[in-house]
């Protein structure tokens, strides 16, 4: 099963390349995206099934054995995420071939997408540190140019933000890679593991917190987060999608990689995780209050949700370890969806600013429907995907007896719910209140668009999968959490010859 | 040497974090070109020194550790590309506004706009009971 591995990480980087070959003909381009992420996601489901079973798959490039070479590594974390991730980069191409606007109007649009879909795949399959460097500067090279296609002067102005940000993160990377080569003498995810545990405790303790801060600043976490509702917003709708359904995810796919599975139970800064977990959640939150234009709203919504990431890791108990795998499928479903929902408002409106639109829900009462299960997941309430996730980090929480956290995190859902329902407020039920100049421009353009709304539809309807299949999904989620704590599954696999 | 490297290191990153919190968008990248010079330095200085490692030309005791120099090497390539796509922009942002400074971001406007307001408003209240409590002689 080992050539499975490399799979999601090859397809669409030969993709890209066919993408580019074909930039003639938009249709071709079109054929090859949407065949190769569908192939991506049957890959990722046998891939997932497989290593459910069977336990971690491995593989070895030019079989040389595992520190010496590269190694790929499927176990469940990976599995799941390579998973859900695949899905939602099919929903979304599908949404911005449907969409009049980015994918029409620039050749290269295709061929990025398919690059970043290969970079989020690599990061999240690598077992090797420097390689983990590598595919995010494949993912946030392509989200660069993605973020700055137009180039408009605003678009420009955040690009420039948001690419000085995310090279000087990675600068950082490279120097912590330095240090702990310098350290251990080796990059191998597994290999770390093993030689961590001979280095003091203090030395181990400033490579948890340096791999934090790298990581933090890719997540957004408190205080790294300031980038994020500068830069996000900016960008046209499905990117904004999947950058705040995949990017900061990978961030913090990351952070509980390296944190789980490098550091032994004494070294983990699960304090200074909570710390951070909560501040995330408040300054996100009362940022997304603050708003008026709901792309800005949701920017601050995925900062403050983060923070819930954050605290089930922080925790480092099986049940919030969990909690925070789970959470991570049901954050990246719903952004998703949430974020093509706002597409579609500012698509039908003309404006995202919640003064300029009004009286939508007369208008388009299923766009309505489409925001409002989202919206009403991210704050929690039953019986979404987001209820589930909020039960499960909280039950975590009182059970390892961190209830400042716990009640930290409640204060939060309930302000989520508020600026949730200050989009639905503003956006479908008040009338306009000053009309922004740009609705006359847009107001031919607001036809009937059936597959933007399928598409968005599509994605909607995952999130209550996500729902649905919530009992099979955490039983999941709890045996990718026995591993990640347990690790020596993990480092076993690896280094068997 | 490996002390020197370390100090090399240490100074790029200094004079780089230094040029980094500039406002001109040109000073910034030379800034992050320099930061990431010092981290591939680092990586090179991180593994063992020693005589080029090419089995038959040298005692394989005294081999050097090739593998940080192939990191580098990866390092150095990437951050190539992603300044070169940061010249791109600069430029394209030179073009649309006529100067290469890091304008403020949405949030820090609206915050400039509001304060400008409240000025104005408070100079305008001022100005009022002045007139009120000072009538004309």
């Amino acid at each position: 099963m080992s050539w499975l591995v490399p799979l999601p990480i090859v397809l669409p980087l030969l993709g890209a390349a066919l993408s580019i070959l074909a930039g003639r003909s938009r249709l071709a381009q079109r054929v090859i995206g949407v065949t190769v992420l569908t192939a991506l996601v049957g890959v990722a489901a046998v891939l997932l099934v497989a290593v459910d079973r069977d336990g971690t798959i491995v593989s070895r490039a030019g079989a040389w054995p595992a520190p010496l070479g590269i190694t790929l590594v499927a176990d469940r974390f990976a599995a799941t995420m390579v998973m859900v991730a695949s899905v939602m980069l099919l929903g979304v191409l599908l949404y911005a071939i449907a969409e009049p606007g980015v994918e029409r109007n620039h050749v290269g649009f295709q061929s990025v997408y398919l690059v970043l879909a290969g970079g989020v795949a690599a990061s999240f399959l690598t077992g090797d540190l420097f390689n983990l460097f590598v595919a995010f500067e494949m993912m946030l090279t392509a989200s660069y140019v993605l973020l700055t296609l137009g180039g408009s002067r605003e678009q420009v102005r955040s690009g420039m933000t948001y690419v000085v940000i995310s090279l000087l993160a990675s600068t950082l990377f490279v120097t912590s890679l330095a240090l702990l080569y310098a350290a251990t003498g080796t990059v191998n995810m597994a290999d770390l593991a093993v030689r961590m545990a001979e280095l003091p405790p203090g030395v181990r303790s400033a490579f948890a917190v340096l791999l934090l801060v790298v990581f933090g600043i890719k997540a957004a976490l408190f205080p790294l987060f300031f980038w994020l509702p500068d830069s996000y917003p900016i960008a046209p709708s499905p990117i904004t999608a999947v950058f705040a359904g995949l990017l900061t995810k990978v961030g913090i796919y990351a952070i509980v990689r390296t944190q789980t599975l490098f550091f032994p139970a004494d070294s983990r800064p699960g304090t200074l995780l909570l710390v951070l977990a909560g501040a995330t959640m408040i300054v996100g939150v009362l940022g997304a209050l603050a708003q008026d234009d709901v792309k800005r709203i949701l920017s601050f919504t995925i900062v403050g949700q983060i923070g819930y990431l954050a605290f089930g890791l922080g925790l480092f108990t099986v049940a919030g370890v969990a909690a925070a795998v789970f959470s991570m499928v049901h954050h990246i479903v719903v952004t998703t969806a949430l974020f093509l929902a706002s597409g579609l408002i500012e698509r039908t409106g003309g404006s995202s600013r919640l003064t300029a639109v009004g009286g939508m829900v007369r208008k388009a009462p299923v766009m309505a429907a489409l925001f409002l299960i989202p919206a009403l997941s991210v704050a929690g309430i039953p019986p979404l995907s987001g209820f589930v996730s909020k039960f499960a980090l909280i039950d975590a929480g009182i059970v390892a007896h961190q209830y400042p956290i716990v009640a930290v995190s409640l204060v939060v859902s309930l302000l989520t719910l508020l600026s949730m329902l200050r989009i639905w407020a503003g956006v479908f039920w008040n009338p306009v209140e000053e009309p922004s100049v740009s609705i006359a421009a847009v107001a031919p353009a607001v036809t009937r668009r059936p597959a933007m709304m399928l598409s968005a539809a599509a994605v909607v309807v995952c999130s209550l999968a996500v729902a649905g299949a919530a009992g099979p999904l955490y039983g999941l989620s709890n045996r990718t959490a026995h591993d990640l704590l347990d690790r020596t599954d993990y480092i076993a696999e690896v280094s068997r010859r | 040497m490996t002390i020197l490297l370390a100090a090399c290191a240490a100074g790029l990153f200094a004079v780089g974090t230094y040029l980094v919190l500039q406002r001109k968008l040109s000073r910034i990248i030379v800034g992050l070109g320099l930061l990431t010079h010092g981290a591939n330095l680092l990586l090179i200085g991180s593994g063992r020194r020693g005589n080029p490692p090419i089995i038959g030309f040298s005692d394989v005791g005294s081999f050097s550790d090739p593998l940080p120099q192939a990191l580098a090497l990866t390092a150095i390539v990437i951050s190539f590309a992603v300044t070169t796509l940061l010249l791109a922009l600069a430029y394209r942002s030179w073009m649309l506004t006529q100067d290469d400074e890091v304008e403020d971001d949405i949030g820090d406007r609206d915050v400039a706009r509001a304060s400008v307001l409240e000025e104005e408003i408070h100079d305008q209240e001022t100005a009022m009971t002045d007139g009120v409590l000072d009538p004309a002689p």
